[in-house]
């Protein structure tokens, strides 16, 4: 089980922020290791956000994301207290969900 | 002789009855656009996810950096005004394959999104938003990477 991840979420006005930080190697499938052997991709496929059990956003991503991936957004309506959950899968079938409260 | 698009045509089939027959482990697998992620244009990335041909405009942008240092991790961000979006895409030009990220929207959602992604070089970086009324709009930025982020 990978790392969880790092979610902030804070309102302003009646916008919220989310920024989230997750935890993955995001490996390209491109790069060689010393052997020159390639090293099989891996990385996030599928990102859902949900405000309040409410599917808000949902993103398909390659592998061209950095590691350690950031993502930024903002969900309107989104009031203190209010749930902010994330989850992605990977290519091999890992998943990870984290939840966060609105500030 | 079997050309690479009717390769690729042929596997989205392949693939499409797999995830039919309840062959593949998760659904989030199935639902993965694989035919726009392997496109290597723009043009490509965007007919792969059912649009049509991309038009530049100005009511979408795209930020980030000028000069990247460090092409493993590019801040890039798109956003667009107008009403209506159904996806926002990000793409680099010069990645072996060019689709970055897909977000697929709902109107919950404020239409400016960031992320950070990996350069091989200098190339452009295009923001598209594909429309509900099947326009797709697209900005352009030219970004220079000093150190490349594909390499081994």
């Amino acid at each position: 089980m990978a790392d969880p991840m790092r979610i902030r979420a804070q309102a302003a006005g009646d916008k919220t922020t989310v920024r989230v930080l997750m935890s993955h190697e995001m490996e390209t499938g491109q790069r060689k290791d010393s052997a020159g052997k390639v090293i099989p991709a891996w990385f996030i496929q599928e990102v859902t956000a949900t405000h309040n059990g409410k599917t808000v956003l949902t993103a398909d991503w390659g592998p061209s994301i950095s590691k350690n991936p950031f993502l930024q957004f903002v969900v309107k309506g989104a009031k203190a207290g209010d749930k902010i959950a994330i989850t992605w899968v990977d290519n091999k079938g890992d998943k990870r969900t984290d939840e966060a409260t609105v500030s | 002789m079997q050309t690479r698009r009717e390769m690729l045509a042929r596997s989205a089939t392949v693939a499409g009855l797999l995830a039919a027959a309840g062959f593949l482990p998760t659904s989030a697998l199935a639902a993965w656009p694989q035919a726009a992620f392997d496109a290597k244009t723009l043009a490509d990335a965007v007919k792969a996810l059912g649009g049509s041909a991309p038009v530049e405009s100005k009511d979408v942008s795209i930020t980030g950096p000028d000069i990247a240092e460090n092409g493993a991790v590019v801040p890039l961000g798109c956003a667009t005004t107008l009403p209506g979006v159904k996806r926002l895409l990000l793409l680099v030009e010069k990645n072996p394959n060019v689709l970055a990220a897909v977000f697929n929207v709902t109107d919950a959602i404020e239409t400016n999104l960031s992320t950070r992604t990996k350069m091989g070089q200098s190339s452009n970086v295009f923001a598209v938003a594909m429309m509900g009324d099947g326009k797709v709009l697209y900005a352009a930025k030219e970004i220079k990477v000093t150190l490349g982020g594909c390499g081994g």
